[in-house]
């Protein structure tokens, strides 16, 4: 069994973000990039599924510029087997990225996508569903939990208030939420050898997809600056001031 | 508080334009090295130091290690990280691949071995000790303590130590006393106290390895008369399985200023009729073996230098970006701002960013060095190599960890009265700081070294070519045309004239007045590091100056200023370092030893 896991090169956690001055978007220029949380999850679980015998092949995708070959490479020193990069400078949006995967998927033929359930730069939380449309695949998204078995997934899902588990017949497309596993750290040993691992690179033409994006961002700007608190002296201060100035009661 | 991010964008700067990475990663053996998977190393390493290690570094300090009845338990989290830390390789990384380490060149493992030690110096010694031993066994052990110990050092399921030091020897080790008898079956019985083990007990490993020098019966006194011994914890078995607990024990764990977080044992040898011990290589060689590990120990206590003042820097900076503290003498606006914003906090700032590239450079350059004379083909190349690396090894060591004490001390100063306060953290990196200038060595046995065997000793030959060297390129900037590049070439043209004068005077009086020559050796380790730390700088400038348009432009940019900064401010110190060697002994000697 094959196990396809896109891998999104977003700016990493650990940076603070800072809106462009024109105010075109954020500024990515000298940010240090890294794999996008949940998708190291996915690539995580692929790898247990692989190590526990049920998958045969975990093949990464990722979508983008040159440099999200770093990020393949990442996804093979956890244990990818190999990676394909869709190499284009377009700025992908998620129903380009969901076409793209749908072509690998028609090609590469993976009985699970196992995607992230949401990249942290856009937080868009489409990919998985979209692609899971265009291929006409169940899907299981916000997983905490994943059982494989015989043609068929059982997938533990957060839900509000509470935990919903659903069983989905393959191929489907799952999506993976913060509980679902803790990815391990990259051995040494394995970050040398995912050099050597085979890395394909295809543009989005040999695909036949259009990426032109066909959303337009019109403004990106930072959150208003919260306003200084200040103390009530008492209970009926709060209330009063809840009902007439912040107006929630 | 702050969290640790590596420096990968400087460490990679070091690496290719100083250490020369691009010829490093050609040289025979290094055929599975290239330059993105350096890149790849670094990128993983940095994410274990800072999410893994750093966050240890406070527990230890604050829990420190606990002795119960020889017993040492390390404080929370230590052994879990440990494990971790093995598992994934990074433990034996800069062993060769025979003993299932990773091969890879000094140069890539130096700026690895850096983020542990910015993380936690004191979770980094255990590996430095470990590998400390793994090379003296490999280098001189026969092929049998190799196949018993090695693998499973590497691996780090055992560790290791060095046992130098006793109460009446520690700079001195002629002095040593410990004491090794033959069994009569190739074994020897070890006894003798040693003091200052660092990691001489703990909980994270099934076994400890330690290296112990002693003297056998019939050995001649001195130096000459110390062989250096394998006595493990634990004896192996023929099997390789874990057999009796040996005749050693940890007396006792001393109490100290920094480093809490691993324990530094008085180890106690053959209480019962002697710890069984294995002689490594020739009798009466130890201190000769441990001098063939000196460059590596030396560099890497060095580069501890380097990861605390990486560390305390990036500690200040977030402090300074976040307190507002008054307006901004100048600024128009009148707002009160982060206290970065005025000039003072930016000169404690400056200075500590270019002290800590700048010894960068220099442990990056001495690495580059030390893989070129181990495997470079060409023998001459190989042999210039080994000089300078000879030459700088102590001025790493040296220079490096003094340098580390400004630095960390104005991380205290930047954070104000919270610099004071524990909790802040700044005060930690200090205090860790502060014993790397003695430990492996002092500052002034660094200067010794520096001042005899590696410069008078040889007629300053090899002070001589570096001088030239560094000179070509004060040539090269001048005739740059580029306006900042020229007054760096100025400041360095001064440090050269200050090093090459001191040179002579220490040359002409080094055996005509050996204590006035003594007398200056450590301005004289300080005066060379700061010319070639100047040097390194003035040429990270330069190819800083042919960058400044491309994406990662502000880079470059500050790359410059910093390089400037330390022209300005550093350099000068090289006049007055110069004046104290060559006319300042007389005061140094001048008070009869009653009149102190
Ligand atoms: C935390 C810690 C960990 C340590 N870890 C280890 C370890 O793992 N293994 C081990 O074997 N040892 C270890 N040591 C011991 C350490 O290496 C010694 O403390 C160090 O070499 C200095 O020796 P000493 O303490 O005897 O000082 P001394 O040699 O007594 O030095 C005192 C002063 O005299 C100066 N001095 C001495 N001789 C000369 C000279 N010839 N010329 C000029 N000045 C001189 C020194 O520079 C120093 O300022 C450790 C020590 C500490 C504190």
């Amino acid at each position: 069994m094959k196990i396809l896991v896109p891998v999104k090169r977003v700016v990493d956690y650990n940076v603070k973000v800072r809106v462009k001055s024109d105010g075109s978007g954020v500024d990515t220029a000298n940010v240090k990039m890294s794999m996008n949380p949940f998708d190291e999850i996915a690539v995580e679980e692929a790898v247990r599924l692989k190590e526990a015998g049920v998958a045969t092949e975990v093949v990464a995708v990722s979508c983008g510029v040159g440099a999200c070959q770093e990020t393949l490479r990442t996804a093979m020193a956890i244990g990818a087997d190999r990676g394909i990069l869709v190499e284009t400078d377009v700025d992908l949006q998620p129903l380009a990225v969901a076409k793209l995967l749908k072509a690998l998927c028609d090609k590469e033929q993976p009985q699970v996508v196992i995607c992230g359930k949401q990249a942290i730069d856009d937080d868009a939380n489409q990919t998985g569903q979209m692609l899971s449309a265009l291929m006409g695949w169940p899907q299981a998204t916000f997983a905490s939990k994943v059982a494989v078995s015989a043609g068929k997934a059982t997938v533990t899902r957060e839900i509000d208030g509470g935990l919903e588990t659903l069983e989905i017949s393959l191929p489907a497309v799952v999506s993976t939420d913060l509980r679902l596993n803790e990815p391990r750290y990259a051995t040494l040993p394995n970050i040398m050898k995912a050099k050597k691992k085979p890395l394909e690179t295809v543009k989005p033409a040999d695909l036949g997809v259009d990426v032109t994006p066909r959303l337009t961002t019109i403004k990106v700007a930072e959150p208003a600056k919260r306003s200084a608190g200040v103390m009530v002296a008492d209970v009926a201060q709060l209330v009063e001031k809840l009902k007439n100035e912040a107006k929630v009661l | 508080m702050s969290t640790y991010v590596a420096p990968v964008k400087d460490m990679l700067f070091a690496m290719n334009e100083l250490a020369g990475l691009q010829e490093i990663v050609g040289l025979p053996g290094n055929e599975d090295v290239s330059s993105d998977l350096v890149e790849a190393i670094l990128d993983e390493a940095g994410k274990f130091a800072s999410e893994v290690v750093d966050p240890l570094n406070k527990v230890g300090d604050k829990q420190g290690n606990k002795w119960n009845n020889g017993v040492v338990t390390t404080a929370d989290g230590f052994k879990e990280a440990y494990a971790t830390f093995c598992e994934t390789g990074w433990n034996g990384m800069p062993a060769s691949t025979e003993f299932g380490g990773q091969g890879l060149p000094v140069t890539v493992s130096t700026a690895v071995l850096e983020m542990w030690k910015s993380a936690s110096i004191s979770f980094s010694l255990c590996q430095m000790l470990t590998l400390g031993a793994v090379e003296a066994i490999a280098h001189h052990g026969s092929d049998e303590l190799k196949a018993t110990f090695l693998p499973n050092m590497v691996s780090g399921k055992w560790t290791g130590t060095m046992n130098l030091t006793e109460p009446q020897a520690g700079s001195d080790l002629a002095a040593i006393r410990s004491k090794a008898e033959p069994r009569g079956d190739g074994s020897y019985a070890i006894s003798g106290t040693k003091i200052f083990i660092t990691w001489g007990e703990h909980d994270m490993a099934e076994n400890i390895i330690h290296l112990v020098l002693a003297r056998l019966p019939d050995a001649p006194p001195g130096v000459k008369g110390i062989s250096l011994f394998i006595a493990p914890k634990f004896l192996v078995n023929a099997d390789g399985s874990l057999g009796e607990r040996n005749d050693l024990i940890c007396a006792s764990i001393e109490h100290k200023m920094g480093i809490h977080g691993s324990a530094t044992a008085v180890m106690s040898f053959g209480d019962n009729g002697g710890a069984i011990g294995y002689l490594v290589g020739e009798p009466n060689r130890g201190l000769e073996y441990m001098f063939t590990m000196m460059n590596h120990a030396r560099l890497n206590v060095g580069l501890e230098g380097v990861g605390v003042s990486e560390r305390s820097y990036q500690h200040a900076l977030a402090y300074a970006r976040e307190r507002i503290q008054g307006k901004i003498i100048g600024d128009k606006s009148g707002e009160k701002k982060p206290i970065l914003h005025h000039p003072d906090v930016r000169r404690m700032l400056m200075d500590m960013k270019s002290r800590t590239e700048a010894g960068r450079a220099i442990a990056y350059y001495v690495a580059g060095c030390m893989d070129r004379a181990h495997s470079h083909p060409d023998a001459d190349v190989r042999a210039a190599n080994q000089r300078r690396l000879e030459l700088l090894t102590p001025v790493v060591k040296g220079w490096c960890t003094e340098n580390a004490q400004g630095i960390t001390w104005n991380g205290v100063q930047v954070h104000g009265g919270m610099g004071f306060i524990e909790e802040t953290g700044a005060a930690q990196y200090m205090r860790d700081a502060r014993i790397i200038t003695i430990y492996e060595g002092t500052t002034a046995i660094q200067a010794n070294d520096l001042i005899g065997r590696k410069t008078a000793k040889e007629g300053g030959k090899s002070m001589q070519q570096l001088l030239a060297d560094i000179a070509e390129t004060g040539s090269a900037l001048r005739a740059s045309g580029n306006a900042q590049l020229k007054a760096i070439a100025e400041a360095l043209g001064d440090g050269i004239a200050a090093l090459d004068e001191a040179t002579n005077w220490l040359i002409a009086n080094y055996d005509a007045n050996p204590q006035a020559a003594a007398a200056g050796s450590v301005p004289f380790l300080k005066l060379t590091g700061i010319v070639v730390g100047g040097w390194l700088m003035a040429r990270s400038a330069a190819v800083a100056a042919e960058r400044l348009d491309a994406a990662d432009g502000d880079f470059y940019k500050a790359k410059i200023a910093t390089a400037s900064y330390f022209a300005q401010h550093v350099i000068p110190e090289a006049n007055s370092y110069r004046d104290a060697i060559v006319g300042g002994a007389e005061s140094v000697l001048a008070l009869e030893e009653a009149l102190f």
